[in-house]
């Protein structure tokens, strides 16, 4: 116990400094590999939680994915160095407020979470204790929670289209392989024999 | 919840292990590595030249495409998983809940295809 304790606590304490250092690091880049030092403290967190299959997915996804495309959007990004020299914390005051007030907020609401002792154990759907992480969520996401899961395929339908919209130019005359036509091509027709006359052109 | 976390302990000591190598391979050409600077072999050059331009430029818009397409098919997958793990469990509803699911991503995949969006150029 004592042991979980601690990595707890490097945990908490290495995903709080890697985002603070996110949004005070001065070069996008190094903003984006503190944010994937942030995802993977996230995951440990995950997995003294016991939910191995979230930590897993926020490796997968978050790291191998998402930081990525991060790092293509800040590269697309004109970054100005000499502009980032100047003060990377500009904007902590009123980030200060901002995060003041949110968490003020947080505590009124949990605060005053008043729970009626007679919910206590009767979850949305009670899960069977020996069960593993990912085979409870198999078990609901796709029955119980169909609504949910269908509406996800909805956005990721809704996400891939809109990416393609936006950012999809062809330039015009390009030549593309087209492995059909390539391959029905025959000596039929593509040879072509010609009787050239001496001393004329074709 | 011990002794799942106790079979993570190879994996703490996997970290650990490579932690220090990389720290080692880093500090140790400074401890050990003889240096004798000079400016003409610490400037940067491309092939004998002097440097032309930053390296810092903008890239292209469709890598950030290609990385969208990626992480939703990533994300596909990952549903996929537990669907997997507990296909025993879930009955039709559950096959032909990952089946309208998978439908629409399909009709996705083919507007992506049919689009061009797959080809570079």
């Amino acid at each position: 116990m004592i042991v979980q304790a601690i990595f707890f606590y490097i945990f908490a304490a290495v995903l709080v400094g890697s985002a603070f250092a996110v949004v005070s690091a001065r070069n996008p880049v190094h903003s984006v590999l503190f944010l994937i030092l942030a995802f993977f403290n996230a995951a440990g967190l995950f997995v003294l939680m016991g939910a191995e299959f979230l930590a897993m997915l926020l490796v997968v996804v978050y790291v191998g994915a998402v930081a990525v495309l991060f790092l293509f959007v800040v590269m697309m990004l004109d970054v100005d160095f000499a502009e980032l020299r100047r003060g990377g914390l500009d904007y902590l005051p009123i980030g200060t407020v901002i995060g003041g007030l949110l968490l003020v907020e947080m505590l009124m609401v949990v605060g005053g979470w008043v729970l009626d002792p007679t919910l206590i154990g009767k979850g949305a759907s009670p899960v069977a204790a020996a069960s593993t992480n990912v085979a409870a969520i198999g078990a609901l996401l796709y029955t119980k929670y169909v609504f949910f899961f269908q509406a996800a395929g909805l956005v990721l339908l809704v996400a891939m289209i809109g990416a393609i919209v936006l950012t999809l130019r062809h330039k015009p005359f390009v030549k593309r392989q087209n492995v059909a036509d390539q391959v029905a091509r025959g000596p039929a027709t593509s040879i072509e024999f010609v009787s050239v006359e001496t001393g004329k052109g074709i | 919840m011990h002794g799942l976390l106790s079979e993570y302990l190879p994996i703490i000591v996997f970290i650990a292990l490579a932690a220090v190598i990389g720290i080692v391979l880093l500090v140790a050409p400074f401890l050990v590595a003889y240096k004798s600077p000079d400016p003409e072999k610490l400037s940067a050059y491309e092939c004998g030249f002097n440097a032309f331009d930053d390296a810092r430029m903008k890239f292209d818009v469709r890598f950030y495409l290609v990385s969208i397409l990626f992480i939703i098919f990533d994300l596909e997958v990952a549903f996929l998983f537990p669907w997997a793990v507990a296909f025993g469990t879930i009955g039709w509803f559950g096959f032909w809940s990952m089946m309208i699911f998978l439908g629409v991503l399909t009709v996705g995949f083919v507007y992506e295809w049919k689009k061009g969006a797959l080809e570079w150029d």
